[in-house]
């Protein structure tokens, strides 16, 4: 297939998108407001008309909305593959994968029915109405939740990613120069050092950046001033790419909330406020297992956590929703998981009976909120706030959690880790995988919660900052790598696994950005 | 510097390990209070004999002790209100253009500490201001106790009466100063973070009053009340929703003890700075150290300012919704017991911090040094003020910038016009 049949099929596609969605009859109606006006001349209507559309900043939303497409709809051709093939081209990872959600599910079903409670119920109607007065405070009065545990921790999904085989690359019973060092044992392709520094240029250690250079003790209060400057041209320019291109270097604090919605092209209009009361009311109308999930891991997390506890009601209005939101099911056709099924009581394997569970197809696991929590310090409004985590969940997150050979994804994440270790650190990671310590099992569950709830707040939003310029979660391994060769001295002193955990236990004091440059770009 | 060189002698009434650990690691000397101490942490019942007449001891120049004879000026909140309103009085009578005021009679910038009367003393000026205004709520405090005895809110006069019947009926002793109420006008409009209240706890260091040095501490922190908080007046006798000490908050079923509903003031910041932006919180935090410079100038008159001694504070401040920070009160023995692993780590940090600046490390206290510290031995703590840095500074010494409050005057309206650095410190 020729590149320019690509193409033209995949602008066809882009078209349909943007005739069908409603920045479409929003322009239509711009346009004709415009062609309404007085000062329009017959003979040179379609100029006309397409500058005063320029002129009302109409072009931008449109480029906006184009980018937006661009960013989250992937360039490979649709005939290439069957669609499964497109989630996980990987017939082995495929496999691995349903076999993943095959467990959560039945370990999901298993708790219903020893606790004897079902997937969902109906409320009463009195519950109902009590549910909508206390919305803004459920952390008082929620649920039982003795009985309920989460479904997977990390360190379980860490169990499953390590017994990946690659079936082609098997050499048989002994253990010889095949295997590979560390306890990822797919071959995938991940970046080296090179293609890293090239895809984080902006950070190379002459480029002063927000959140080390406007932080110093020397007098920097020049590149502040000059940051904040080109922060709000950039903010009134409203151009997604704009904004990209501005976070590469970190965002102050008082423009990042701004910045990030315009990266992701999130605008919560009135018909979002209209959906989000909707999902409000649907959650209202059913009780279902996931919101014990999900209030379990609020109260296991951020209820304990001394930067997180004040956002415990504000991560329900976010968590709850979300748990209905069938918008989140579009994002499947891009990630290796599939949406768990379940079937209407009495109907047990009966294709026409199945519905997918929980609503959105996600299933919560141990330190969810996470992903929930540095946004709340940017979002006081929970509508916004939602919308932005949905974005983030929907693009990056999920990535964290399913099985999949995507560059980004939590495998080739983890090898890039331990690729990078081995390769920039050989010294350390040898040592401690002598000692019986390999560093996947600690780093592990800091990528899978993106740093979330091990750095302090502002340091993962830093961090975030970077994962939206580049659109890309390689960022993660490189700073969990950073994190070794920064502790190293302690490190190479270890002599058990729990001694090397305890030297990594305490993050909450790191400076994440030199820490990446150092690693990066000092060798 | 070798700390071991010199050792000191200590005395201390309390039984902290945030305060022991810290003279054990300097390698000080534990001895009575009796003894040749050189360093006294006295708890604030110890300290009225230390300087009391009839007790006549002389303390000796090697010897320094954590509080002023007469705090009380601004840590008992009616003398501090009565304090206050004085120096705003004062400079009023003198023109000065930091006593300036609205249409309405309000101070524009010493306006700091909300609506407060004594009880009974002010009985009948409250009822008028009551009168004026019949839809607040006031809070009912004794002004002698603290950690949230005693309080509670009126929004009735009949409340007032009955109380003040009851407490007749009760016992016929004379009222003394111990049984006086101050009773404040209720912030019911307090910033809200996650739906909740919370009220900043700042650690403010002084080593002396005349001249004027004081150090802000920088770890200082909110605290959260466990309840979501109701404007709703029918909540006016859950005092949950209300107070935020810690000690009021400790017994509600919700209290975590991970946390202990503490928030640091870096947190505070991130999120201020991301929802409101930085011109916004930077006037905030400006105004607090304003406010609380100003409510150790009110004082500084009156407190009798012996060389030996130096006090930390702990500031209670609530912000409102308006983003402007309100004085509730000082306190002169802020809590030292640690409620968890971080705050016990904050406040071994602070002892040590504020031991650096009173004596220089690696010598003896000498209380005729001219206490001006190191810029390396501040710690967490900055300069909030020093008269006399402020007046050998060439900036204060311009001659639209006057010395003095004058200094803090001309700040306060730049603030209010362009966001800018505090060039008064």
């Amino acid at each position: 297939m020729g590149e320019l049949l690509f193409s033209q099929w995949y602008v066809q596609n882009l078209i349909q998108f943007l005739k069908s969605s409603q920045i479409y009859t929003d322009l239509q109606h711009a346009a004709q407001h415009e062609v309404s006006k007085p000062s329009i001349r017959l003979s040179e209507l379609k100029k006309g008309v397409q500058n005063g559309l320029n002129s009302s900043g109409w072009d931008r939303k449109l480029k906006n909305a184009i980018y937006t497409y661009l960013q989250t709809h992937s360039r490979l051709s649709p005939n290439a593959a069957p669609s499964d093939h497109l989630k996980e081209p990987l017939l082995y990872l495929r496999k691995a994968q349903q076999a993943w959600e095959k467990r959560i599910l039945k370990s999901l079903n298993s708790m219903c029915t020893e606790l004897n409670i079902p997937l969902a119920r109906k409320r009463p109607e009195k519950e109902q109405k009590d549910l909508l007065t206390r919305w803004t405070e459920l952390s008082v009065d929620g649920p039982d939740l003795s009985q309920i545990r989460p479904v997977y921790a990390p360190k379980d999904f860490l169990e499953v990613i390590m017994s990946l085989q690659n079936p082609n690359y098997n050499n048989g019973e002994t253990p010889g120069f095949y295997n590979m060092w560390g306890i990822i044992q797919v071959p995938l392709k991940v970046k080296d050092v090179n293609k890293l520094r090239l895809l984080f240029s902006e950070m190379s250690i002459n480029q002063c950046q927000t959140g080390i250079d406007d932080h110093s003790d020397i007098p920097t209060e020049l590149f502040d001033n000059d940051r904040m400057k080109l922060g709000r041209k950039v903010i009134a320019a409203n151009h997604g790419p704009l904004s990209q291109e501005y976070a590469k270097k970190g965002c102050p604090f008082s423009l990042r909330a701004e910045i990030w919605t315009q990266i992701m092209g999130i605008n919560t209009d009135d018909l979002d406020v209209m959906y989000y009361e909707q999902l409000k009311f649907n959650v209202s109308q059913h009780d279902l297992l996931v919101d014990s999930l999900l209030y379990k891991d609020v109260k296991l997390t951020a209820t304990n956590d001394d930067q997180y506890f004040v956002f415990e009601d504000y991560l329900y209005q976010i968590l709850l929703p979300f748990s209905r939101d069938t918008v989140v099911l579009e994002h499947f056709a891009q990630n290796s998981a599939s949406p768990p099924k379940s079937y209407i009581r009495g109907k047990l394997g009966v294709e026409e009976f199945s519905v997918i569970y929980p609503p959105n197809g996600v299933i919560p696991f141990h330190g969810f909120a996470m992903y929930v929590v540095p946004l709340c310090f940017l979002y006081q409004d929970p509508i916004k706030l939602y919308y932005v985590f949905r974005e983030m969940y929907v693009r990056y997150f999920f990535r964290l959690h399913s099985i999949s050979s995507h560059p980004q994804g939590i495998v080739g994440l983890s090898l890039l880790f331990e690729t990078l270790l081995q390769t920039h650190e050989a010294e350390l990671f040898f040592y401690l995988k002598s000692v019986g310590c390999q560093p996947l099992k600690i780093a592990f569950k800091w990528l899978v919660r993106a740093f979330s709830g091990y750095l302090s707040a502002d340091q993962v939003l830093l961090l975030w900052d970077r994962i939206l310029a580049s659109n890309s979660l390689e960022v993660l391994s490189v700073l969990a790598v950073a994190i070794f060769t920064f502790r190293k001295t302690n490190l190479m002193k270890v002599q058990s696994y729990n001694a090397a955990e305890a030297v990594l236990a305490d993050l909450t004091t790191l400076e994440v950005i030199p820490l990446i440059q150092l690693s990066l770009f000092s060798k | 510097m070798s700390k071991t060189a010199v050792r000191l002698k200590y005395a201390c009434d309390l039984d902290k390990s945030v305060l022991l650990n810290n003279f054990e690691a300097r390698g000080w000397i534990a001895v009575g209070p009796e003894d040749d101490w050189n360093f006294y942490w006295a708890n604030v019942g110890t300290i009225r004999n230390v300087f009391s007449v009839e007790n006549g001891y002389r303390l000796q120049d090697d010897q320094v002790i954590n509080h002023f004879p007469n705090h009380l000026e601004l840590t008992r909140k009616d003398l501090m209100v009565k304090n206050i309103k004085r120096y705003r009085k004062d400079l009023d009578k003198d023109n000065n253009p930091l006593a300036e005021k609205d249409e309405t009679g309000r101070y524009i910038y010493l306006d700091f500490v909300p609506q407060t009367y004594m009880l009974p003393g002010d009985y009948n000026l409250f009822v008028e201001e009551f009168r004026k205004n019949p839809n607040t709520t006031w809070i009912m405090k004794p002004s002698g106790k603290a950690r949230g005895i005693g309080i509670f809110l009126v929004n009735k006069l009949s409340q007032l009466k009955k109380w003040s019947r009851d407490s007749k009926t009760n016992n016929f002793v004379p009222p003394s100063s111990k049984e006086t109420y101050v009773i404040s006008k209720y912030i019911d409009n307090p910033l809200l973070i996650g739906g909740k209240k919370f009220d900043l706890r700042l650690y403010v260091l002084v080593t002396s009053f005349r001249p004027l040095k004081c150090y802000m501490y920088r770890l200082g922190f909110c605290r959260f009340c466990t309840v979501k908080y109701n404007a709703n007046v029918n909540d006016i006798d859950n005092m949950f929703v209300h107070l935020t000490n810690v000690s009021i908050q400790k017994q509600g079923e919700d209290y975590n003890a991970v946390h202990g509903g503490k928030w640091t003031v870096s947190n505070l910041r991130l999120y201020l700075e991301s929802t409101r932006g930085k011109d916004v919180t930077d006037k905030l935090f400006d105004e607090i150290d304003w406010l609380i410079v100003h409510s150790l100038k009110a004082v500084s008159g009156v407190i009798s300012n012996d060389r030996h001694c130096f006090e930390c504070y702990g500031y209670d401040i609530i912000i409102d919704d308006n983003m402007k920070p309100w004085l509730i009160e000082v306190n002169a023995s802020p809590s030292l017991t640690s409620t968890t692993s971080s705050d016990r780590i904050l406040k071994y940090k602070l002892i040590n911090d504020v031991i650096n600046i009173v004596i220089p490390p690696g010598e003896m206290p000498d209380v005729r040094w001219t206490k001006v510290p190191q810029r390396d031995v501040l710690g967490n703590f900055y300069v909030l003020y020093d008269e006399d840095l402020a007046q050998s500074d060439p900036m204060t010494l311009d001659p639209k910038n006057k010395v003095g409050p004058g200094a803090l005057g001309n700040r306060a309206k730049d603030a209010k016009g362009r966001p800018s650095p505090a060039t008064w410190k």
